[in-house]
């Protein structure tokens, strides 16, 4: 039996009645030792930031393990108490976002590469008729360039979008990813 | 390198994959639609190969919702005004098979086509007794229930006297990322479905007809609440076997 899916419609821009979730940004407990702030704009093609966006994030947990039932290598408990692997953060007036989470392990694929670490993205917003997908990696980890995602990008100007900016004073500890959905610098959008 | 950081060494490895179904999505470029105009990414979307991060997803559980987040009438003072109405159905995926204790989201406007929201300033009147939030897990059936009012239509400004049919926003997890949704649910038979550009970005006229809930007389409750049945049909899963070389 094959049913034909339902399609996607825009969030419009009231999601903030059904959405945002008090924990939502709180991938880990505050306090948790390790803990890492992601946070950026989302960003439209003049620039002017999008106050009515949702931003998601999924990862694999510091040991590069799912909780999850179809990991061929098993479903494992976090290894860090509290860790639910998923952040919501819809975007404030200023269209800033802002996830705490813990750094993701390297995750191995069927053919032997590795990918670096990486959290998956959706963004959801008036004005998109279906989520886009995008990808946080990391500056500066060794993993990155036998990524197989990012070598696939042969642009090294779109590749960059996807590499979080780490804080100049608190580099492990505080990353910018700013989205933006149009422009110059318009941020590699995956179709998964 | 942790131990998870290896693909397990023996044995056949069934990776599920979640295939995309062309066309089945409305296109981001869809001019019509004028919010889109500025957001909508310009350059092609490139393509992600589903691996761990895609075939797993979050698998949100009971804490989230208590049996009283279904009821979107409950939790005032009084009674919201409008048509009352229970909106049910099943959560499946393309294969047919039913997606259980899944997490749904919903909003929508009141009757009067308001959003509880500060931005809305659609001069109709906000309802003390309705905030037009929503959450439950589907059964072990893939089943879901709603209670809620109906939505009004609401004028908005993408062209001269638009206004959008009435709709239910849904929020989906399925069981994997790839399988993520958000969409909005309608009522039969809106005359406003021509004029809807949201609607309408859908190009395939059957596609656009699977976001149109049912009446159902099964479903409405004598001297109570008008029954509407609408199945929500998340991406399938075809599991993919891939052999390992010390399996050769």
């Amino acid at each position: 039996m094959t049913l034909g899916i339902t399609p996607s419609q825009t969030v419009g821009p009231f999601l903030a009645i059904g959405l945002p979730w008090p924990d939502g940004p709180f991938v880990v407990p505050p306090g948790t030792p390790g803990v890492m702030v992601i946070s950026g704009q989302v960003l439209d093609g003049n620039g002017t930031p999008v106050p009515d966006a949702l931003v998601e994030t999924w990862q694999a947990d510091p040991d590069s393990r799912f909780d999850h039932p179809d990991d061929p290598r098993g479903a494992a408990a976090p290894a860090v108490a509290g860790f639910r692997a998923f952040g919501r953060s819809a975007t404030d007036p200023d269209g800033n976002y802002q996830i705490s989470t813990l750094r993701p392990g390297a995750l191995p694929c069927q053919d032997g590469r590795i990918e670096a670490p990486h959290l998956d993205v959706s963004v959801f917003a008036r004005g998109l008729l279906d989520r886009v997908v995008t990808r946080i990696y990391f500056p500066a980890d060794e993993a990155n360039a036998a990524d197989p995602v990012l070598a696939a990008i042969e642009d090294p100007d779109r590749r960059a979008t996807l590499i979080a900016v780490a804080h100049p004073e608190r580099p492990e500890s505080e990353f910018r990813f700013d989205i933006r959905l149009q422009g110059d610098r318009e941020t590699v959008f995956f179709d998964v | 390198m942790t131990a998870g950081n290896t693909w397990p060494a023996s044995g056949d490895l069934v990776l599920p994959h979640y295939p995309a179904v062309a066309g089945a999505h409305p296109p981001l470029d869809s001019p019509a639609y004028k919010s889109s105009v500025l957001r909508a990414p310009k350059q092609p979307l490139v393509p992600l190969p589903q691996r761990l991060t895609e075939i797993t997803g979050p698998l949100l559980g009971a804490e989230r919702v208590t049996a009283a987040d279904a009821d979107l009438t409950a939790g005032h003072p009084g009674e919201p005004l409008g048509e009352r109405i229970i909106v049910t159905g099943r959560v499946l995926d393309s294969d047919g098979r039913p997606v259980p204790d899944t997490l749904i989201e919903v909003w929508q406007a009141n009757a009067s086509g308001r959003y509880a929201h500060g931005v809305d300033d659609h001069p109709a009147p906000l309802d003390p007794n309705f905030d037009g939030a929503g959450r439950c897990l589907t059964d072990s059936l893939g089943r879901y229930r709603f209670v809620t009012i109906k939505p009004g239509a609401y004028p908005w400004r993408n062209h001269h006297n638009a206004w959008r049919p009435a709709h239910i926003h849904f929020s989906l997890f399925g069981r994997a990322f790839t399988q993520r949704l958000i969409t909005q649910m309608y009522f039969p038979a809106d005359p406003l479905f021509p004029l809807d550009p949201i609607f309408n970005s859908i190009p395939d006229r059957d596609a656009r007809t699977r976001l149109i809930a049912a009446f159902d007389i099964e479903q409405t409750e004598p001297h109570w609440a008008l029954g509407y049945s609408w199945d929500v049909v998340l991406r399938g899963r075809s599991a993919t076997v891939f052999e390992t070389e010390e399996g050769e």
